[in-house]
């Protein structure tokens, strides 16, 4: 097998929050807890879980917008997350981001033109005005946005068309690799499958493998090629699509796929959870979903369940699947 | 020239036009501006050079007014000080002087605020820590107290003479390192708001660097309310001056700003001769009044919360 094109072993974010100076030990929320997975090339992989599960905080690691607290992230197959702003310039040409809040994500005191033209003129300041131009005609065109825009501000536009806007800056350079961190859940029904369209077309043309974060299940299951499914930081499920969606192992990913809204009524039976989602700043010990989770013995609540890979090529974190409870 | 309409048909050109008080302090101000900026033309007589003082014309009452022993003289109208001086003339380079130092106090505060204010924001932590509580320690010390201390150490140390040559860059010196605080904890609460939101992060996916990303992203984002504290800022500047001067500290009477004719003119307010102080005082009073309404104004009209219809 070939090096996957981004590798996240065994990371761990740890914030530190609050407390005084003098407090020694400060109170800490263990966002992240050993996930590690594999990215490959051409893929569009979908993470998702529910708010706080630490989905976003794995995508800006990953960025480098974060530090992990322990871990390692590769670009095929180097080291990327220890290294100095200076060495790490090109990485940041072959990885872009795609952010969620189109409102947000654009400086508003900046032309369009001039938010495209920078990361151009940065990484590639040998370039011509002429050539910086053309590029950002072409790009531009290519995301469905009118070149012509380029002499208008952010506040212009509509949610759509910024988003595309903030696609097209990410495109700008060139990138092997885009995070898009929610890049839709702000925006509308209908522009969301334009905004869909946009990223997927962008995949075809220009060889793109994306980390898609929702969590919205119907877009991974017409975009994803591969999901990992989040809770409470740990990755407890990561299989293809296809697999996922027919076949759900883990309790938590069928519990998460129940609760897909549907159009007929047979369905209706969504699995139930009691409880509420732990606090990332107390977690429970053993597996994080032992007490809400239905199969859950003694195991469950004393040993962290490893994720093991199935013979399908799924692997799923689970005491209970292991032991043939389920 | 398209800038130019375009700033004509803003929404801040057509506040400023419907309200009358805006209108009025910025005329005045203007006027103020434009008398120190052409003093050398305007004034009848040049106030520092000595040769066209003669002491003999001393204490003559303004044009429209006479005294029980001297009579308005055409040639002086405003009347003159006690050594022969011309007023008109004095006040307006004094006018010059005392707006010099406040401008260039202001842009000093401005620097040293913006540099340390965005540092502290942007770097957060001990580097903010440190910053901070230094804005704090100088905070509790009054700015008068640090500037009457360095400047009479300075006087005592180097006498008189050099003193009245540096007194200009002194004042701007002191009156701009004692107030950067102002600047700074009002550029650090809005980098604050601006470095979390995702256009920076953005920033640093491209590779930017910090003081980049600083200068050119964040700091564009946070100068609508240094426009309005850099007005109140210019009024304090030049109070301060003229307090400074007041007490003897500031500028010297050869060379009289606003404050040191009015101090220059206070000891005669009882013998008659009230001109001398009352004028600069009024010229003092209206200048730092129309800018601070200038300012309030400002305030309004960049808060979007405030917003009048």
């Amino acid at each position: 097998m070939s090096t996957p094109l981004v590798e996240v072993k065994e990371i761990h974010k740890i914030f530190e929050v609050g407390g005084h100076f003098l407090q020694r030990e400060k109170p800490k929320v263990r966002a992240i807890n050993d996930v590690s997975l594999q990215i490959k090339e051409g893929e569009a992989f979908c993470l998702v879980g529910e708010s706080g599960c630490g989905k976003s905080t794995l995508a800006r690691t990953v960025m480098g917008l974060l530090h992990p607290s322990a871990g390692e992230i590769q670009y095929r197959g180097a080291r990327i997350d220890n290294l100095k702003h200076k060495d790490r310039l090109p990485y940041h040409r072959k990885m872009q981001m795609i952010f969620q809040n189109p409102y947000a994500s654009l400086n508003p005191r900046r032309t369009i033109q001039k938010t495209l033209e920078e990361p151009l003129r940065f990484h590639f300041p040998e370039m011509s005005d002429k050539d910086v131009k053309e590029k950002v005609e072409e790009v531009m065109t290519s995301v469905g946005n009118d070149p012509s825009w380029g002499k208008r501000y952010p506040h212009e536009f509509s949610g759509g068309q910024r988003q595309r806007i903030s696609i097209a800056r990410a495109l700008m350079v060139d990138p092997d690799f885009v995070v898009a961190d929610e890049p839709i859940s702000a925006l509308d029904v209908s522009i969301q499958a334009q905004v869909l369209n946009v990223m997927m077309d962008a995949q075809e043309k220009r060889n793109l493998t994306y980390l898609f974060i929702t969590h919205d299940l119907s877009v991974v299951e017409h975009f994803g090629t591969t999901v990992g499914v989040m809770y409470l930081g740990t990755l407890c499920e990561l299989a293809d699509t296809k697999t996922l969606f027919s076949k759900p192992r883990h309790p938590y990913t069928q519990v998460l796929l129940s609760a897909i809204p549907r159009l007929t009524c047979e369905e209706m039976d969504h699995t139930k959870l009691t409880g509420e989602v732990p606090s990332a700043m107390n977690l429970p010990s053993g597996c994080v979903f032992h007490n809400r989770c239905p199969y859950a013995n003694e195991r469950c609540k004393r040993e962290i369940p490893l994720l093991r890979k199935l013979e399908d090529g799924a692997a799923v974190a689970c005491h209970a699947l292991e032991e043939g409870r389920i | 020239m398209s800038k130019f309409k375009t700033f004509l048909q803003s929404d801040f050109f057509h506040h400023f036009k419907s309200d009358r008080v805006a209108m009025i302090s910025f005329s005045v101000i203007f006027l103020f501006f434009m008398a120190a900026l052409f003093a050398p033309v305007l004034s009848p007589f040049n106030p520092h050079d000595p040769s066209q003082i003669d002491i003999m014309d001393s204490e003559i009452p303004p044009v429209w007014s006479s005294t029980d022993h001297a009579e308005p003289d055409e040639r002086f109208l405003l009347g003159t000080d006690a050594q022969g001086r011309d007023m008109l003339s004095a006040i307006l380079y004094g006018l010059r002087i005392s707006i010099t130092i406040g401008l260039f106090a202001v842009v000093v505060q401005m620097g040293l605020g913006i540099a340390i204010g965005l540092i502290s924001g942007y770097m957060g932590g001990r580097v903010d820590a440190f910053f901070m509580r230094l804005a704090d320690i100088q905070l509790s010390l009054s700015t008068m107290m640090i500037a009457i201390i360095v400047l009479a150490i300075f006087q005592a140390s180097f006498g008189a003479e050099l003193y009245e040559e540096m007194a200009i860059f002194m004042l701007v010196m002191v009156i701009g390192i004692a107030e950067w605080p102002q600047y700074a904890r009002t550029i650090r609460a809005s980098v604050l708001a601006e470095k979390n939101k995702e256009y920076v992060d953005a920033a640093r996916v491209i590779g930017l660097s910090s003081p980049t990303i600083m200068v050119r992203h964040i700091l564009p984002n946070t100068l609508s309310p240094l426009l309005v504290i850099s007005t109140v800022q210019v009024a304090n500047a030049i109070i301060s001056e003229a307090a400074l001067s007041f007490l003897g500290l500031g500028m010297p009477v050869t060379t009289p700003s606003l404050g040191s004719l009015i101090s220059a003119g206070f000891e005669f307010i009882f013998s008659g001769s009230w001109w001398i102080t009352t004028i600069p005082s009024l010229v003092l009073i209206t200048l730092i009044l129309t800018i601070n309404l200038l300012g309030d104004w400002l305030r309004d009209v960049l808060n979007p919360k405030l917003y009048k219809g």
